[in-house]
């Protein structure tokens, strides 16, 4: 036991604690339960500091716990790790603040807050997972983290979305267990190793991966919303505004996608995948759910509804990105890992914002909004500018690498996947833009909640997405920068196609 | 051996009588009947395996038996005590 | 130094006549003697992690006249799992029956129970094991009709009589063993017995008797109706132990008497029949209307897991993934013994709450008791199999040992099993959220609460992250 054991653990446990004793914490004590959550926070994005720090230098941390003979759950700190966890440790800290403020007042604070910190340590499990039966278990545990969240409300309409949601993801979890167990019975534990461990596999093993990579495959991508598995999302839309942020930009849609990169870059190996023609097959379910999700989300009129189909096909960047063979169009799909969970997490926060402070749940009302509240509906712009790919905000990067990325890999046809979805994007956000900012606001609002202060809303609600929204101008404006995300992108696929 | 067989036959028969009579009744009498039924079949044939010829009968089925017809009454009483617990109910209803 | 297998069988024996004799002080005793059997047990299963195994004759007769006690890995484990959840059983009781008759008739049942359970994990010879099993039988049977109703009073006298049906088909194999090797010891039978009809016979007869008392399918009819009949606290000895007891014969039987006859297509009938388990059972736990019937039947679906390892078993020859799957079939059984006392007792209490436990209906009643309906979750985890259980990792390695021997239908039949579980867990879970008021504290009742959350807390998440500790217990290789 010394500290680079103890700090992969460290991170998990914050949270893991906080959210233990979260649930014993009375429901009247506030301040208690605001302690515990931010200090949980706090303590976690400081470790998380120390690995970053730590890894860049080429730093090793793994934890080992043998749970039997020859199943060890693993956790360790590669560049990939880094990054997811400290996507989630930041969004964590700033969703935390964002749901004191949202909750005040509504029932079951302390079993809300206490599942929102175990979801938080099942992602950075996830993230930390060093081989596939670690991840498996984290990405189960998740499942059931996330189950009372989603259905918090305890409405009908509730329990049903959480019921869908748990359906789909049960589901998906056991094939993944299986494709786990299969490949495990084939090669031993599968340690998740930067250039992949089965490429030396014999060529009669060929059938059998490819079917694993299959059911891997399905239980990733029930989590990561990749078409046809993605019809939990838009009906979890049910959950609070901060759940739909944890959901869609932190936890459940990025633990799919974050466990494709893992199963691609790390055990199957780009390469090898990529002679056994799983990249194609990637590649085209990839582009089909970026162009059905915007497709789907032209025609929502529900804010939240609109948010859910466009993180369908939003997400599927990052399986994009993997599915073309080249270090470029690695860069933009892990990139896109931190970017699209940046600006969704703002789209969600000012939805939550319109909702909480003026009763707006749909897209035909937000006409004049921005005046009304101009600090919220500026995030807003910035983070639907920057699914479009505007530059200089953080989702041009993106789409810029998996551009350059398509045309080293001689796969022009993402070129013009890229180019049909900025339009669709555009389709779909320009619209709320245009209504927010330039039509006249009505003579009441829906359900408006007057609130003394400076501010259009409250502190707690209305900080967070501005700083997020800030922090995806600043990924986009020095991306250059060392330890911007884009930077670290880099150095994963250096060290992926071992550069 | 003949008498091996005419006893240790005579208990399986016994068994076997007393598992089908189990089976067909539904009286909770019979069936309790059918298990002692059953349960004798069993002792009988241990006390056919007991004889050796010669020498002194092997002791150990011996003990069996005892130990065994204690058990069987005292799952006999407790099945009679709880069916008449239930036609008490009944009657009293 | 006092014998310690020998105690484990006589201080609850002890315990059971002081609360007979003082009742008095029946709760205080009743603790006391809890405490005293778990230590006595644990201190076996201790000596046996030091020792391995172990093995005394009371009274010096030895074979083949003396009653032999013996203790290996498995009857440790199981010993151990026995005394955890009947010590928190015991501490539950004392909250769950306050006063009245009913206290006062359970605690010396209870602790003759516990005695014969003992005796019967200990026991080395197969009439031994024939009169432990009555005894557990018998007293299982008097606790279970302990409220008196007319349900329960009916359901275990049926209990009762198929429970006698299947000790008298198990004793007449034991005969015929005797009547072909002249012995009863466990390990001189084991091994001398030959191929033939007499071995073939008895390994029918008492695989086919304990199979009544192990519930498994299709001789499960009994169990539902006698396990959710029975007061909260009997319902978790009964579907924990109780079952486990003659489940654990059956495997005692074909390891370590029958291990040389056993066919591929006996252990593939077994096998079967669980999968026949699994899917039943989780489909009536699916369909039922009260909580407690829910349990019940998801312990015939437990039970079948534990039956799919018989085929694998068999298949696979000796060696580090033959002793994986044995250690795996006792942690399942293990994590579902912990699961399945917690969540009766969770069910105990939303039914005093409720005054029922008709599923449809438990909406508030979830939301006042936060501590009960978590450990409804955490008990659900372990059923459903999923991580950091105890069951995770024995599924994993079940589904390990399927791929590699080619048995990948089993595989079809655990993933169905799983789903249905989940379905049947969250059918009860989706009741917590609603829009009832708030609770005001996490646990009401400490006595009966905490119990039943630690017993769940250990079945899914001490024995999953704790589980090389069960290898190195029953001897299986070196954990690096």
């Amino acid at each position: 036991m010394n500290f680079d054991t103890l700090l992969p653990v460290g991170i998990v446990l914050t949270s893991l604690l906080a959210g233990g004793f979260i649930f014993l914490v009375k429901e009247e004590s506030h301040v208690l339960r605001g302690v515990l959550n931010l200090s949980g926070a706090i303590v976690k994005l400081l470790l998380v500091g120390v690995m970053i720090w730590g890894v860049y230098h080429g730093h090793v941390y793994e934890a080992r716990w043998t749970l039997a003979p020859g199943l060890e759950l693993v956790l360790q700190a590669d560049a990939l790790s880094v990054l997811f966890v400290t996507l989630s440790s930041v969004l964590w800290l700033v969703t935390t603040i964002y749901a004191i403020g949202y909750l005040e007042d509504s029932p079951n604070r302390s079993r809300f807050f206490g599942f929102f910190s175990l979801c938080v340590s099942a992602t950075v499990g996830i993230a930390l997972a060093g081989n596939l039966l670690s991840f498996v278990i984290f990405y189960e545990l998740l499942t059931l983290a996330t189950y009372p969240l989603v259905a918090h409300r305890g409405t009908a309409e509730a329990t049903r979305g959480a019921k869908i949601y748990l359906a789909y993801t049960m589901g998906g979890g056991v094939l993944l267990l299986i494709g786990a167990i299969w490949l495990h019975v084939l090669t031993g534990p599968v340690d998740f190793v930067q250039g992949g461990v089965l490429s030396g596999s014999a060529p009669a093993l060929e059938g059998q991966l490819i079917a694993i990579f299959v059911l891997l495959l399905a239980g990733l991508g029930v989590k990561s919303a990749l078409i046809p598995l993605h019809g939990w999302l838009p009906q979890s839309m049910v959950a609070p505004a901060p759940v739909s942020a944890l959901l869609h930009a932190v936890a459940v849609v990025k633990a799919g996608a974050f466990g494709i990169l893992r199963v691609v870059y790390d055990v199957y190996g780009v390469a090898y995948a990529s002679s056994l023609g799983l990249l194609t097959l990637l590649g085209i379910l990839a582009s089909t759910t970026i162009l059905y999700g915007s497709i789907k989300a032209l025609s929502q009129d529900g804010l939240k509804k609109r948010l859910a189909y466009s993180t369908v096909s939003q997400v599927s960047y990052i399986a994009l990105g993997a599915s073309i063979l080249g270090p470029i169009a690695t860069v933009g799909g892990m990139v896109h890992l931190v970017h699209q969970g940046i600006m969704k997490i703002t789209l969600f926060f000012c939805a939550g914002n319109y909702a909480e402070t003026l009763g707006i749940h749909h897209v035909s009302q937000m006409d004049g909004v921005g005046r009304r509240m101009p600090w919220t509906t500026l995030a807003f712009s910035v983070g639907a500018l920057g699914m479009i790919g505007i530059p200089p905000i953080a989702g041009f990067v993106t789409k810029w690498y998996l551009g350059l990325g398509a045309v080293e890999a001689n796969a022009h046809w993402v070129l013009l996947i890229l180019a049909a979805s900025s339009l669709l994007n555009a389709g779909y956000f320009l619209p709320i833009l245009y209504r927010a900012w330039f039509r006249p606001p009505p003579e009441v609002w829906p359900a408006e909640h007057l609130h003394a202060g400076r501010f259009e809303t409250q502190g707690t609600l209305l900080w967070p997405p501005v700083i997020t929204a800030a922090l995806c101008l600043i990924a986009g404006l020095f991306a250059a920068a060392p330890f911007s995300p884009l930077e670290w992108a880099q150095l994963i696929a250096r060290r992926e196609h071992g550069l | 051996m003949t008498a091996h067989l005419l006893y240790g036959g005579a208990g399986i028969l016994l068994f076997v009588l007393g598992v089908w009579s189990f089976l067909v009744h539904e009286a909770l009498l019979r069936k309790v009947i059918a298990l002692n039924v059953m349960g004798s079949g069993v002792f009988h044939l241990l006390i056919a395996i007991a004889e050796r010829g010669s020498l002194p009968p092997d002791p150990v089925p011996h003990a069996l038996v005892l130990t065994g017809i204690v058990v069987a009454v005292s799952a006999t009483a407790l099945a009679l005590a709880m069916g008449r617990r239930l036609e008490d109910e009944d009657d009293a209803r | 130094m006092l014998d310690s297998l020998a105690l484990a069988v006589t201080v609850p024996l002890l315990a059971a006549l002081l609360v007979t004799a003082l009742p008095g002080r029946v709760q205080t005793l009743g603790v006391i003697g809890a405490i005293a059997t778990a230590l006595v047990s644990l201190r076996v299963t201790v000596q046996v992690w030091q020792h391995g195994s172990l093995r005394s004759d009371p009274g010096g007769w030895g074979a083949p006249l003396g009653l032999a006690l013996q203790a290996d890995g498995l009857s440790a484990a199981l010993l151990a799992m026995a005394a955890l959840v009947a010590l928190a059983i015991s501490v539950y009781a004392t909250g769950y029956f306050r006063e009245g008759e009913r206290r006062l008739h359970f605690w010396p049942l209870w602790f003759l129970l516990w005695s014969a359970l003992n005796a019967l994990l200990l026991a080395a010879d197969l009439f031994n094991l024939y009169v432990t099993l009555e005894l557990l039988g018998l007293t299982a049977v008097a606790l279970g009709a302990l409220t008196g109703q007319r349900e329960a009073v009916a359901a275990n006298l049926r209990y009762l009589l198929v429970g006698l049906l299947g000790s008298m088909t198990y004793l007449l194999g034991v005969v015929l063993l005797y009547a072909a090797y002249g012995t009863l010891d466990i390990g001189l039978t084991g091994a001398a017995i030959r191929p033939g009809p007499v071995a073939s016979a008895a390994l029918v007869l008492m695989t086919g008797g304990l199979a009544l008392k192990a519930a498994i399918f299709p001789l499960h009819f009994w169990l539902p109706p006698a396990h959710a009949n029975a007061p909260a606290p009997v319902s978790a000895v009964l579907s924990a132990l109780v079952v486990k007891a003659a489940f654990y014969l059956i495997l005692r039987l074909w390891l370590d008497v029958f291990g040389a006859i056993v066919t591929p297509a006996a252990a593939g009938l077994l096998g079967l029949l669980g999968a026949a388990a699994v899917i039943w059972g989780s489909w009536r736990a699916l369909r039922a209307e009260r909580l407690k019937l829910l349990a019940a039947y998801s312990t015939l679906a437990q039970i079948g897991y534990l039956c799919l390892f018989f085929p694998l078993l068999q298949a696979t020859p000796e060696g580090p993934a033959r002793d994986d799957l044995l250690a795996a079939l006792v942690l399942m059984a293990i994590s579902h013994g912990f699961a399945k006392a917690g969540l009766f007792l969770a069910a105990g209490l939303v039914q005093h709450s409720a005054g029922h436990d008709r599923i449809d209906e438990l909406g508030g009643t979830a939301q006042h008791l936060p501590a009960t309906t978590f450990t409804i979750a955490l008990a659900g985890t372990t059923l459903i199999g999923l991580p950091p259980s105890g069951s995770f990792i024995g599924k994993w390695i079940l589904m390990t040992g399927a791929i590699a021997t080619g048995q990948w239908w089993w595989i079809l039949v655990i993933l169905i099993g799983t789903l249905l579980a989940a379905a049947y867990v969250f059918r009860v879970l989706s009741r917590a959220f609603n829009e009832a008021p708030t609770p005001r504290r996490f646990v009401t009742q400490a006595s009966t609460e905490v119990p039943a959350l630690l017993l769940a807390l250990t079945s899914a998440v001490v024995l999953g992250l704790g589980a090389q500790l069960l290898w190195r217990l029953m001897g299986f290789g070196v954990v690096a």
